[in-house]
């Protein structure tokens, strides 16, 4: 009896389900505010863009679902190389998309349907934050941000119509500190490796990027004249390695970080007092009440940038509404919403219209701030009078040293790093 | 009728062989043919080249990683035997109840209630530098500097192992010693021998094979964690799984899967010497 009933609830369930089908797959007039709703596109990407807040608000300005996926660097360099079918936009940075342009699984943007493409700031285009400024070493998100033509695989010498990635949020990166445990001015990067700070001292633990702090610690010390920090000789890479081999034998690091949180609960702890670090992991160590300053430093910043880029199996719909995304990224609302934890947006002056002078003035500008400055999920992250750790927009874009890379001699220095980490 | 019965016995037979096929054969039949292909940054392509070997064979820190495995997996398995024999010593010949030796048996398993990964990080706030075992033994005069191998070394990466897995090691253990015949004990005492005389002679030799159960377990579950060693370590050690991870993280399919084929042919035949010295099918 139980049985049949079970088996009847099945079939009326099977029928339903196979009305559904055929309504949507017949051809149908609707509407496109209708269609819309029933659009979900998937995006991945590191956490510091995949943001509940922004799928919320995309649901609510532009109607459509944005599934958002976090996962580290390299895992998002595995999917986007391997797994083109498991997403339709990717939010990644500029070096892994040197790396995953050439397989070509993601397709280039239209320049001509962006509508803020113009205000975009000029790292991006030219390469140049003002006219005046020298390009810095390293992956710079200029030299992959175009392609000659739609489906090349190489990438474009100078702007053109045909975008890689759409830039969103960028940062300059430098060592993190806690003042309160050094007691003492922290100026270059060479302190890193000075004996001081045994057994205290931290690096991350995601090769491309690991390998440019070592090198700015390296050239800081005056040990390694780099032709291009971004594009490694085997012998420099070596003589790398050997330094930072050397001074781990001797038990400088008290460990390795390759998330996030692990670098907030090293810092927090006190198990580390300078390591590599993130500028909103700062702001979460800082939100503990414990201090922590982002120390600029005199050899300059190590800079990276992200962008979203669309999968090649992107069409129709799906792909309009992948446009009106990005419009709708460009537009502000999500600048603002970076901006407010200490990363830039790509169009700063959109983003000024969602922020208060006060946090336009302490995030970008470099001013004392007049209130207290709140992260956007109300933590207080500075009191009245605090100025932001290295000042202004120009003056920390502009003091960048080199961009996390991938270098000609990728694959060797994979390996020399996994050595590294043995060793 | 012969014909028949033969037909049927292999359509019995068919369900798990088709299952350990498709599930356990054919995907270690892909893992050694993918060790032979190559890579490029973004891709892996089909070829037969020794280049992967070759990389695995020529680097000193090969066999510097497989020193850390040895030595991870012989230091835990020390210590997990001896944990894990005395448990199962206690919890089998002292307790007599039997509901006290269910009951004590159940408390030794809660642990497992919550997740590996749990149970292995929460060691991290304890060993701390300002980690309560420190501050601990600060206050009680006994150190006056905190503790520094005390975690993200290799004494915190053992501790978690066994922490971890001791409970591999009792079970079987526990099991075998349960199965003993009490009048052979008996016997032994009649016959003039002592406490350490009956365990030698009797009760060891007749755990054997539970011993042999527990190591299998213990050394291949060491010999293959990659995890406990990264979090406990800092990333600051490897072994061979740490190795395998880091290839898989960086797209270096190929060499992952020749570093996986040599750790298996390695743990399989650390498996094959121990089953000749010990029968464990008496035991199944």
């Amino acid at each position: 009896m139980a049985k049949s009933k079970v088996g009847y609830t099945r079939r009326s369930l099977l029928k339903a389900g196979g009305a559904a089908i055929a309504a949507s797959t017949l051809p149908a007039p609707m509407l496109w505010a209708q269609d819309i709703k029933d659009i979900t596109l998937r995006q991945f990407g590191t956490g510091v863009s995949n943001l509940n807040d922004v799928a919320m608000k995309v649901k609510e300005d532009l109607g459509f679902t944005l599934e958002m996926t976090a996962l580290d660097s390299d895992s998002v360099t595995q999917r986007a190389a391997t797994q083109p079918d498991s997403f339709d936009i990717a939010d990644i940075e500029y070096w892994i998309c040197k790396k995953v342009w050439p397989t070509g699984n993601l397709q280039a943007m239209d320049v001509s349907k962006i509508a803020n493409y113009d205000k975009i700031v000029g790292i991006f285009k030219s390469g140049k934050l003002t006219p005046e400024s020298e390009i810095a070493q390293g992956t710079a998100p200029h030299t992959v941000g175009f392609i000659p033509e739609p489906g090349a695989t190489t990438f474009a010498d100078e702007q053109t119509n045909w975008m890689t990635l759409i830039p969103t949020i960028y940062n300059a990166d430098t060592l993190g500190i806690r003042p309160d445990l050094i007691g003492r001015p922290i100026e270059s990067w060479t302190e890193l490796l000075n004996p001081e700070f045994k057994g205290k001292a931290s690096i991350l633990d995601i090769s491309s990027i690991g390998i440019m702090d070592m090198a700015m610690v390296c050239e800081a010390m005056g040990e390694i004249q780099y032709g291009d920090k971004g594009n490694m000789t085997k012998e420099e890479i070596d003589k790398t390695f050997a330094i930072f081999t050397e001074a781990k034998r001797a038990g400088q690091f008290r460990a390795f970080w390759k998330t996030f949180d692990e670098s907030v609960n090293l810092m927090a702890s006190g198990e580390v007092v300078i390591q590599s670090m993130w500028s909103p992991a700062i702001t979460a160590v800082k939100s503990r009440g414990i201090p922590c300053v982002y120390q600029p430093l005199k050899e300059g910043y190590r800079s990276w940038g992200g962008g979203i880029g669309l999968s090649s199996s992107l069409s129709g719909m799906e792909l309009d509404a992948a446009y009106e995304y990005i419009n709708w990224y460009l537009s502000g609302w999500v600048g603002g919403y970076l901006m407010r934890q200490g990363y830039y947006s790509a169009v700063p002056e959109t983003s000024k219209d969602y922020m208060s002078a006060n946090e336009w003035g302490y995030w970008f500008e470099g001013k004392e701030s007049t209130d207290v400055i709140t992260s956007p999920t109300g933590d207080v992250l500075a009191q009245a009078g605090e100025t932001r750790d290295g000042g202004s927009f120009y003056d920390r874009m502009g003091a960048v040293a080199c961009w996390n890379a991938v270098m000609d001699e990728n694959q060797y220095m994979v390996r020399k790093w996994n050595e590294f980490i043995a060793a | 009728m012969l014909k028949n019965r033969h037909l049927l016995g292999w359509l019995q037979a068919s369900p798990l062989a088709l299952v350990l096929l498709a599930f356990l054969l054919a995907p270690i039949v892909m893992i050694v043919i993918v060790s032979f292909w190559g890579a490029t940054e973004f891709s892996i392509y089909p070829a037969f080249q020794f280049d992967n070997y070759e990389f695995l064979f020529g680097s000193p820190v090969t066999y510097r990683v497989f020193g850390a495995t040895f030595k991870y997996a012989f230091i835990t398995w020390a210590l997990t035997l001896s944990i894990g024999f005395t448990v199962a010593y206690f919890l089998a010949f002292h307790v007599r109840s039997q509901t006290m030796q269910i009951a004590l048996f159940l408390l030794c398993t809660i642990p497992f209630w919550t997740s590996n990964i749990i149970r292995m990080i929460s060691w991290i706030p304890f060993l701390g530098r300002n980690g309560i075992a420190n501050q601990t033994l600060i206050s009680w005069g006994l150190i006056d500097e905190p503790l520094e191998w005390l975690l993200y070394s290799d004494f915190s990466v053992i501790l978690a192992f066994v922490h971890l897995y001791t409970l591999f090691m009792v079970v079987p253990i526990f099991n075998t010693m349960m199965r003993i015949d009490r009048a052979l004990l008996e016997a032994a005492r009649d016959n003039g021998a002592s406490g350490l005389q009956t365990l030698r002679h009797v009760i060891l030799p007749l755990t054997k094979p539970g011993i042999m159960i527990g190591t299998i377990f213990v050394v291949t579950l060491v010999m293959g964690d990659f995890i406990t060693v990264r979090f406990m370590s800092g990333s600051q050690r490897a072994n061979v799984g740490r190795l395998i991870s880091n290839d898989i993280a960086l797209l270096q399919y190929p060499s992952a899967a020749a570093t996986a084929v040599v750790l298996l042919a390695t743990v399989l035949i650390m498996i094959a010497v121990m089953l000749r010295f010990v029968n464990i099918r008496k035991e199944l």
